[in-house]
């Protein structure tokens, strides 16, 4: 059932290309239909399959000379995943509501993203994944070039090469390990029990982490990150950061860390204290962490400041991937799940609430306008997300952060205790950016008045409200009652470490 | 050897001459009055035609060679059948782009001229004789020539056909000259007894044959466009006329492959001093490539060929205003791909290398289908042209993305498909670490061609629009265009169509 979700994302991108131009309204009700529908087959995939572990979905021969199948699987973590991604995709229909330009190619675009990344989620054939993977790279580029802001063309393509070096690295690891295990399959089930030689998968672990870390925004690969963010359409920025960078994230642990787990083994000597490729990624997950942070601390521009945020929690992920037990890991997939949700709305908040009303981004000139006051609807939106996001119990973040620490504790507390740093760094950085957009007491310039600017903004309207409400409401149920999503993440990640990663 | 049977065996070169003097004479005799559109019509669906009757012989000589005193001189069958229905099918397709445009008074000439060089392809893809290959190439690449100026009102065409001819001139006097060196030291001019003679006397470890192959190398690397012999692919590409550069970039582009191949097949056996041990288990147990890693000749000099191609097409095309020019350097590092599987050859990687030409061949006549229509519009074919082209003919603007992304190696188009099989075929062969470094190299340097495959794209799609008015194509010429978009995303989806098809033969 699940599979139709990557039908239906690629059917909806081709009738949306279809769409006689100039009916901006059609094209977005088109989309929502899609997205909501893909959403409802993602909710119910995930409540069906309740304890059940990998269901396969689609199993065909594709290239039978080369051993290769269209093989579609769940887990418990691919359906997490998956709702993630049917989640933010409604959402981005929601925030995008009032794209005007080239509506029709703008859902098109964003529809065949949602489709690839679906399809990633779902593959259990490492070729399939990396069709899938990079059927994601071409949308990206059009959605941010043609509809994005600040220096969309340099982000944009700064981000497709970005991304288009990394999956080319992991082509290199594939291509290598299907060769290596007698070209037979590309299975992932049958190349994690191919045996490869240790010595193969000391340097095809770290070459396949870091291809997909990049896109996962590990430290210092992360640079695409920020500005891609920055210039991005809202819809698209709650994309990149929502489900995007879960892509690399999702690469790192089912591809480099399932089929290449001996990569992780201690090297046997000792260079500035890393012993392993693990203890090099983890320690560049901490930088990554507590860097973000430190320098969204400083950004002037407030979506700066939520895309630096994005790298700093993306961090946790690739920590808790790198502590190789139960709760490091369960961790990790429900921070991705967590991440996803709040970026979104934090990204929903700023780029399209309030950029669109204000058309400026700069804190400096938001502090003039007291925005508590005239749009107090995302003033205290704003105060929620950003506090779930800091790791406020109540909401999603604080389970999953909790959840990494605890993991990176039992692997290595000094992880940790830099962790905990770049999680007070968080706090600072989310009250500054809140606290001078929203509620800050400057005094308002005086050619504000005169301009005008001080009229009324237009209200909230019910797209934006709704998609809100969507995912706060999916935070806080999270937060609340976290096993909704541990229940199918645990076992998942169980079998991972039993079968696969040590 | 009697006429009889050679005209039996080589019946689908004979149709295809037969088809291009019905043309002449269709065109000359009856057509004169006519407008330029019919007779470019006729001419063009004649052509088709002739290849269509061609590729019917073809499959019904199946299995015959052409041997004379006991010499094979033309092989048949297996790849080489699947080379020569990729050529006809090739030339079919760039045929078909005639139909559309202006640049000649002559078309009856110009689809005769195709012909011809579409035979000559036919009998190089399938020579075992030096003299035959040489004869092969030379009818193929002077029918090149001659396509190249016949753009007779533009003076670009006449400097890159006179380019392509002086060069071309010179590569084959290289290449002569090797062959000479090979018949001197085997003492045959057959392709056979040159390798056996090669692996089995001690004599053949002298620096004469390493000069030979050098030059040899040469004269092939020249035809298919692989660095440093690329110099005349961006002039040619950027003044032939539409339909003969993508001739150029296609069918020639087979041909030359499908010969290499044939001769890879043969010499790819290592050549100078070996063990007699050694040599009576290469004799018998076919190819040591295996064992002795990158110790052949010919496997340095072709990776040696693909390690340059790759770098510099993919650096230069960075540079490059003209798509036309952009598509040329594009060649030169598809050349390079390619030239990583006959490096490690293999029965595998020669099928690999073939799928990979056809569906480039398919993609680049598509795009060089694009580029004409733009560029008889707005009169250039800078990548500024482009502009805005998906408000003034979105259904173009829509097989340029498929066709350009293919080109790039975006799955789930058929360049990526083409490039995974080619890849996988490589490292399949089992040669040690160095055809991995080669096919990390290809791969690292793919991740370069998507940026300026981009540079085009996003002047189509995402730029500030300059001129809005609707670009009109010819609903000929748009059938072929999209029908090579459709092609290159079903293949790209469903790859094992093709595969099945070239493993059959």
């Amino acid at each position: 059932m699940l599979a139709w979700t990557i039908y239906l994302s690629f059917a909806g991108a081709l009738i949306e290309a279809l769409l006689p131009k100039g009916n901006a309204a059609l094209a977005r009700w088109v989309a929502l239909l899609v997205s909501v529908v893909g959403f409802g087959i993602a909710v119910a995939g995930f409540v069906s399959a309740a304890g059940q572990g990998r269901v396969v979905i689609a199993d065909a021969p594709w290239v039978l000379t080369m051993g290769i199948h269209y093989t579609l699987a769940a887990d418990g973590i691919s359906r997490v995943l998956v709702l993630l991604t049917g989640l933010a995709a409604v959402a981005g229909v929601l925030f995008s509501w009032n794209i005007e330009l080239r509506t029709n190619e703008f859902f098109a675009f964003f529809l065949a993203l949602i489709g690839g990344v679906y399809g990633v989620f779902l593959s259990f054939d490492l070729f399939l994944l990396f069709v899938f993977y990079e059927i994601a790279i071409v949308p990206k580029y059009f959605l941010i070039a043609i509809w994005g802001s600040t220096r969309r063309e340099y982000a944009a393509m700064k981000l497709a090469l970005y991304s288009f070096v990394g999956s080319a690295m992991v082509l290199v690891t594939l291509l290598a390990a299907y060769a290596a295990s007698g070209s037979h399959s590309t299975g992932l089930i049958e190349l994690s029990h191919a045996n490869l030689p240790v010595s193969f998968q000391m340097w095809a672990f770290p070459l396949t982490f870091i291809g997909f870390g990049i896109l996962a925004g590990m430290w210092p690969f992360h640079t695409w990150a920020p500005t891609g963010h920055v210039a991005a359409p809202t819809a698209a920025s709650m994309l990149l950061a929502g489900v995007v960078m879960k892509l690399g994230a999702y690469g790192c642990l089912r591809v480099a860390m399932t089929l290449f787990p001996h990569g992780m083994d201690a090297w046997g000597f000792s260079f500035l204290g890393l012993g392993s490729w693990r203890d090099v990624f983890a320690v560049l997950a901490v930088i990554g962490i507590v860097y973000g942070a430190l320098v969204a601390l400083v950004q002037t521009d407030f979506k700066f400041v939520i895309g630096y945020s994005s790298v700093s929690h993306m961090g946790f992920v690739l920590l808790g991937l790198m502590t190789l037990n139960q709760i490091g890991i369960t961790g990790a997939v429900l921070q991705m799940f967590s991440h996803g949700v709040l970026a979104g709305l934090l990204f929903g908040i700023v780029g399209r609430i309030v950029y669109e009303r204000t058309h400026t981004r700069q804190l400096a000139d938001l502090e003039k306008m007291h925005l508590s006051k005239r749009l107090p609807f995302a003033a205290w939106g704003f105060a929620v997300a950003g506090m779930a996001s800091m790791g406020l119990p109540g909401f999603s973040g604080f389970v999953a952060e909790l959840q990494v620490l605890i993991g990176s504790w039992t692997a290595n507390p000094w992880w940790t205790a830099a962790a905990g740093v770049g999680i007070i760094v968080g706090v600072a950085y989310t009250w500054r950016a809140l606290q001078r957009a929203f509620f800050s007491d400057v005094p308002p310039a005086p050619h504000v008045h005169e301009h005008g600017n001080e009229h009324e903004l237009a209200a909230l309207t019910w797209p934006e409200i709704s998609g809100f409400v969507l995912l706060g409401v999916a935070s806080l149920l999270v937060g609340l009652w976290p096993r909704v999503l541990l229940d199918t993440i645990e076992p998942a990640v169980k079998a991972l470490l039993a079968g696969g990663a040590q | 050897m009697n006429y009889g049977e050679l005209f039996r065996v080589t019946l689908p070169e004979t149709v295809l001459e037969i088809a291009a003097l019905l043309v002449l004479l269709v065109d000359l005799a009856f057509l004169r009055k006519a407008a330029m559109q019919v007779r470019a019509g006729v001419a063009a669906v004649l052509g088709v035609v002739g290849c269509g009757a061609s590729i019917v012989a073809l499959y019904n000589t199946l299995g015959g060679n052409v041997s004379f005193g006991g010499a094979l001189l033309l092989s048949s069958g297996g790849v080489v059948a699947v080379a020569q229905i990729a050529i006809l099918a090739l030339t079919a397709l760039t045929l078909l782009l005639l139909i559309d445009s202006e640049f000649t008074r002559h078309p009856g000439e110009f689809v005769a001229v195709v012909l011809m060089a579409a035979s000559g392809g036919l009998i190089i893809s399938a020579a075992q004789d030096l003299l035959v290959i040489f004869a092969g190439l030379e009818l193929l690449s002077i029918s090149l020539y001659v396509l190249t100026a016949f753009g007779k009102t533009s003076a670009k065409s006449a400097e890159a056909a006179l380019k392509y001819y002086l060069f071309g001139g010179m590569s084959a006097a290289f290449l002569l000259f090797g062959f000479s060196y090979l018949y001197g030291l085997s003492g045959s001019t057959n392709l056979n007894v040159i390798a056996r003679a090669a692996i089995a006397s001690p004599g053949s470890g002298s620096p004469l044959f390493y000069l030979a192959l050098v030059l040899v190398a040469v004269g092939l690397g020249f035809k298919v466009a692989a660095a440093p012999f690329h110099l005349w692919a961006a002039d040619t590409y950027e003044g032939a006329p539409v339909p003969a550069a993508a001739f150029i970039a296609s069918v020639s582009k087979v041909a030359s492959f499908a010969l290499l191949i044939g001769l890879s097949e043969v010499i790819r056996y290592p050549f100078g001093h070996v063990h007699g041990t050694v040599r009576f288990m290469m004799i018998h147990s076919g190819p040591m490539s295996k064992w002795l890693g990158f110790s052949m000749p010919w496997t340095i000099v072709f990776a040696l060929l693909a390690a340059a191609s790759i770098k510099i097409g993919n650096l230069a095309a960075l540079a490059q205003r003209s798509v036309r020019r952009l598509l040329a350097y594009s060649a030169v590092v598809h050349a390079g791909y390619m030239l990583i599987a006959l490096a490690w050859f293999s029965e595998k990687g020669a099928q690999a290398i073939l799928y990979y030409i056809l569906t480039y061949g398919v993609t680049t006549i598509g795009a060089f289908g694009v580029v004409s229509v733009v560029e008889r519009v707005t009169g250039s074919d800078k990548m500024d042209a482009f502009l805005g082209l998906h408000k003034r003919n979105p259904l173009l603007a829509g097989v340029l993305l498929v066709l350009f992304l293919s080109l790039a190696g975006i799955p789930p188009l058929v360049g990526f498909w083409a490039k995974f099989n080619l890849f996988a075929a490589v490292l399949s062969v089992g040669a040690g670490v160095w055809p991995f470094i080669l096919v990390a190299f290809a791969v690292a340097f793919s991740a370069v061609s998507l940026y300026y495959y981009l540079q085009v794209l996003k002047r189509v799609y995402v730029m500030p629009v300059v001129d809005e008015t609707p670009i009109r194509v010819h609903p000929a010429t748009m059938v072929v265009l999209l029908t090579v978009a459709a092609a290159v995303v079903v293949l790209g989806c469903f790859p094992a169509l093709l595969q099945d098809w070239i493993a059959q033969f």
